[in-house]
């Protein structure tokens, strides 16, 4: 007797379908008042910066988003890293449904980043480490997307898609340390993993508050896509028409 | 943060373009992706005769 929950479930995608659409409605939610919360701090509690004025409310979907813009990228990495490993359908799939969401939190970092550049920095871009290697990342993401897109073989195109992900993940350590590296225009790390953060409490906590909002989007929308991805590729059997049928 | 009018919070202390035009274009994008997700899904139902 083992009251242990059996992961390996969920590894199917018929097992994963139903359990994906839980989680797509739990995480929105989350993410939905997290957001709601954050934007509130971000605004209306968050005190003026001294040096940048107004400006630095940037901050709370710029950085957000550019954690996020890594993060997925290295679960991206890992699904397909066990997909290539294993021969397993749904990991392959899980790569292919991170992707686009984050090709976008990639495209707000730089975007955002764009536009709190301009009035501090006086340019709206510039090539340094930081920029470049974020760049690079989203150009990662679109040949990703690219080459799974290229190849008909769902399977195939997983495979190759992994091995583009994997190489690419080299270039993760390189944005963020791209700071400590090279002398770069981009300002070092606010907060580290190792010691406190170098600003005030509440605008932290709503950049922390808008990190959790954007994480709890993106499982959702991943979840979302994941469930689209699902149909598609079963879409030929018993319990994709079985799962029709019962909705008909 | 009090801003006492909501001009004044519109304004964003000068930086309206920099400020406003992050969060609009990152929210914008949020609800494409949410939008595309969703007639993904029902064009798929509807190619494989399932209904909703």
């Amino acid at each position: 007797m083992s009251s242990r929950i059996n992961w390996f479930k969920y590894a199917s995608p018929q097992t994963f379908y139903p359990l994906a659409r839980t989680l797509a409605g739990g995480f929105g939610l989350l993410a939905a008042v997290f957001c709601v919360v954050g934007l509130y701090i971000a605004f209306f509690v968050a005190p003026t910066d001294q040096q940048q004025g107004e400006a630095y409310r940037i901050i709370f979907i710029h950085v957000p988003a550019a954690w996020m813009s890594m993060f997925i990228y290295l679960v991206m990495a890992f699904w397909a890293g066990i997909g290539l490993a294993f021969n397993t359908r749904l990991s392959g799939m899980m790569a292919s449904a991170l992707a686009p969401t984050g090709a976008l939190f990639t495209f707000i970092a730089l975007w955002t980043g764009s536009l709190w550049g301009k009035p501090t920095w006086g340019t709206w871009w510039v090539w340094d480490a930081r920029l470049t290697s974020e760049l690079i990342l989203l150009f990662l993401y679109f040949g990703f997307l690219a080459l799974q897109a290229a190849i008909d073989d769902p399977r195939r195109a997983d495979r190759a898609g992994a091995v583009l992900a994997l190489v690419g993940v080299v270039n993760i350590p390189i944005i963020y340390f791209s700071v400590k590296w090279w002398n770069t225009l981009h300002q070092g790390a606010s907060v580290s993993l190792t010691g406190a953060p170098t600003m005030a409490a509440t605008m932290f906590a709503g950049m922390i508050i808008m990190a959790f909002a954007f994480w709890f989007y993106s499982i959702a929308s991943a979840m979302m896509r994941v469930r689209c991805i699902i149909l598609e590729r079963e879409r030929n059997s018993d319990w994709v028409a079985e799962h029709l049928g019962s909705r008909a | 943060m009090n801003w006492g009018s909501w001009s004044n919070f519109f304004a964003m202390g000068g930086y309206a373009l920099y400020v406003w035009g992050s969060y609009a274009v990152a929210a914008g994008l949020i609800v494409v992706e949410i939008v595309l997700l969703v007639l993904r899904r029902r064009g798929i139902l509807e190619r494989l005769g399932g209904k909703g």
